[in-house]
């Protein structure tokens, strides 16, 4: 598999500064600020349309920021220097079709600059790392959805980047496929290499990231670890998920007079101790309502999601 | 219910996609315009039949003649060549005006020779002492040689009447036996009349019926050659088809666009620049490959001479495959989608080919359209490969075409790289 850079810089692999980004009338980014840790995976975490994309495409020199700085390992985003130790993942899959795994491999080195043994050697890297070995001769276009993300991936890490972006790399991927590129995915972490990792999956970030981003409206609203960020939302509370029968608007009218939230014909509340649940539940059957199912949760990601927004994360 | 509903599902589909609207109306209009104007003979733009006369006799006879053939509203007669920097040229002899047919000056040249006044009609047995009209023609130019040839028939009965009566006449007295002396008086009376209603000038060039007047003719250009045709058709068809396959192989920045792979390549090291060079190099590499195929087939199929012209064939070649590139890159990088470019290119190439003589030899178009013909490549190429493979011409010739085509190749460039900037940030 690649390895990350051996040589270690006291620089940090990524600083965003107060970044906006405007296309006509819609600003896609607005004023975000960023820095990633040395061998951290930091997951940028938000709905389509969040901003993420384009955050990462203007760190990987394809969007011209309006303002603010990114600097990688030091150096402006769209230098030389930047390009050598960056490596993208694009969310599309960005390959030959016609071209074999390793005609896709060779063709992005020597775009890199990379030739003779030391491409081979890339190549071959690349191929065991996504497990493509066996399928190297094979044209891109008879390969499976999954193997072409894998190779996707790959093309993005054969020059021996220092710092990885990707971009929502297991979008319309199978789960045994997505769980393959998982794998590739740790290990490639376990390695040391800094990663920034786009998703609008809550389960993803979970389990990939060390710290995550909370993106909405091209801004970051919230910053830390999966921990950390319910912490701060919830506390130690849990969350109550009620479904009543009967009319919506009676559900939600008394909902929001016990200060919960309606939520797909569900009444969700926030609870400090579970034995609240009972006082709630009284109180429903006295505004006549009949409770069909009750359950309680430990808030996650998409709770504090919905707590910050209002919004569900796959809105 | 149903069916009207396909129909208008597929008119909606139609009114949106502007490049199949474009192909569906205004490809057809624009064609016809072409061939109408070519072929329909326009009053006013009629094409004319080039024709350089060397009068080497200066007789009277002579005179007429050209002046008969002057008067000919079909024809463009010059007698010496355009003046060089306003200094008149002097009158064509018969070297210089086979020296003008060879390098295409004009498809026909006629040189009437010393002594074709005295006995201008060719009426009656064959006299191999007789001088005769020689009609020097480039054979690559299959219409003007016949028109030529059935004109100076046509301008020899309405100009010199008298003199073919006057010889009829003489035949008639020496293998006849002669006229009475009446009949003498009302012969000599009718060419009196004859005379002096050309004098008057009341004879016009549609008048007048019979004669003949001997001409040899003689072929100048391509004597040697197996088929006239093939050379023009190599490059013709050839040219049009580079032009297709070039945007085409262009296109595939378009792909590259649409699936992510333009944006992965211009992160690397490779700017955009770099990338649309290397482009042009592959095009060109493509479209110059296309040629030597099918000049190898025109050698092993209608043994088009290539071998002796191997030299000429790479310069034009290449010249010409640089250029056609350069052209591809510049409608890719105009359009948006394939589909567009797929629309966009059949429509340019269609009437460059049309009007660039892919299709019909330019000589056949009007004279303003010959003019409009040097705006494409496919003129300045067949012109290229015309000089080659017909007139056998040195490649020092070859400078105004080569000068022009990668002119073109660096204008489009330019343009096209220019264009491109819209996909290299956003």
């Amino acid at each position: 598999m690649p390895s990350p850079a051996t040589s270690t810089t006291n620089s940090v692999p990524l600083r965003v500064g107060a970044l906006v980004k405007r296309f006509g009338g819609l600003t896609a980014v607005d004023g975000i600020t960023l820095e990633l840790r040395s061998g951290e995976c930091l997951g940028l975490l938000g709905p389509n349309g969040a901003g993420k994309s384009t955050l990462i495409r203007s760190i990987v020199g394809r969007v011209i920021p309006d303002g603010g700085t990114i600097s990688v390992f030091g150096a402006p985003a769209d230098s030389t220097a930047a390009r050598e130790t960056l490596g993208w993942v694009p969310q599309e899959i960005a390959l030959y079709p016609r071209l074999s795994c390793r005609e896709n491999l060779q063709s992005f080195g020597r775009y890199h600059g990379i030739s003779g043994a030391a491409l081979d050697q890339a190549v071959k890297r690349c191929l065991d790392w996504a497990t493509l070995t066996d399928r190297a001769d094979d044209l891109v276009a008879n390969l499976s959805g999954g193997m072409k993300r894998r190779l996707n991936m790959a093309a993005g890490l054969v020059q021996q980047p220092k710092l990885v972006l990707m971009d929502e790399p297991t979008v319309g991927v199978d789960p045994q496929s997505r769980n393959h590129i998982f794998e590739m995915i740790e290990k490639l972490h376990a390695d040391g290499m800094s990663l920034i990792y786009t998703t609008h999956y809550m389960e993803e970030a979970e389990r990939l990231c060390d710290r995550i981003a909370i993106v909405d409206h091209g801004k970051v609203i919230a910053l830390g670890t999966n921990a950390e960020l319910v912490q701060s939302a919830f506390g130690s509370r849990s969350q109550v998920l009620a479904r009543f029968a009967g009319g919506a608007e009676r559900i939600s009218a008394w909902v929001e007079q016990r200060g919960g939230k309606a939520v797909d014909g569900a009444a969700q509340f926030t609870v400090e101790h579970p034995t609240e649940i009972a006082s709630l539940l009284e109180d429903s059957a006295k505004a006549g309502l009949e409770l069909l199912d009750v359950s309680l949760r430990k808030p996650n990601l998409e709770s504090v999601f919905l707590h910050l927004t209002g919004r569900e994360l796959r809105d | 219910m149903m069916i009207p509903a396909i129909v208008r599902t597929a008119m909606v589909s139609l009114r949106r996609d502007r490049g199949a609207l474009a192909l569906s109306f205004v490809l057809p209009v624009v064609f016809f315009s072409i061939f109408a104007v070519i072929f329909g003979g326009q009053r006013n733009s009629t094409p004319k039949v080039k024709l350089l006369v060397a009068d080497e006799d200066r007789s009277p006879v002579s005179r007429r003649l050209v002046e008969g053939l002057q008067h000919e509203g079909s024809l463009v007669v010059n007698t010496r060549p355009d003046p060089v920097k306003e200094v008149e040229q002097p009158e064509y002899s018969a070297a210089t005006a086979e020296a003008a047919v060879k390098t295409g000056a004009a498809a026909v040249a006629l040189v009437i020779p010393h002594g074709f006044g005295e006995s201008p009609i060719a009426v009656g047995p064959a006299n191999s002492d007789r001088p005769t009209i020689q009609m020097l023609e480039d054979p690559s130019d299959v219409i003007a040689p016949q028109v030529i040839a059935g004109m100076l028939q046509k301008v020899a009965m309405t100009s010199l009447p008298d003199l073919m009566a006057e010889q009829g006449s003489r035949y008639f007295d020496q293998f006849a036996g002669g006229l009475t002396k009446e009949q003498h008086e009302r012969l000599n009376d009718g060419l009196r009349f004859l005379r002096e209603r050309q004098a008057s000038g009341a004879a016009d060039s549609g008048s007048g019926s019979g004669g003949i007047i001997a001409v040899t003719t003689r072929t100048v250009v391509g004597e040697k050659k197996n088929n006239p045709m093939i050379s023009f058709y190599a490059a013709a068809i050839g040219v049009m088809f580079l032009l297709f396959t070039a945007s085409g192989a262009a296109g595939a920045l378009l792909d590259e666009q649409e699936s992510g792979t333009l944006d992965r390549v211009l992160s690397s090291r490779v700017t955009m620049t770099k990338l649309m060079l290397g482009k042009l190099a592959y095009n060109s590499l493509l479209a110059f490959s296309q040629l030597v195929v099918m000049f190898l087939w025109g050698w092993a199929v209608f043994k088009l001479d290539l071998w002796s012209h191997i030299p000429g064939f790479l310069v034009m070649g290449v010249c010409t495959a640089v250029a056609v590139a350069a052209f591809g890159l510049l409608l890719a990088s105009l359009c948006k989608t394939r589909a567009q470019l797929g629309a966009l290119s059949t429509l340019v190439i269609l009437v460059m080919s049309s009007i660039g003589g892919s299709m019909f030899p330019r000589y056949l178009m009007p004279e303003g359209m010959q003019k409009a013909g040097l705006f494409t490549i496919n003129a300045w190429a067949i012109d290229g490969f015309t000089k080659i493979f017909w007139r056998d011409e040195p490649i020092s010739h070859l400078w105004p075409q080569v000068a022009v085509l990668l002119a073109i190749c660096i204008g489009l460039f330019l343009i096209a790289r220019r264009v491109a900037r819209r996909w290299e940030f956003s």
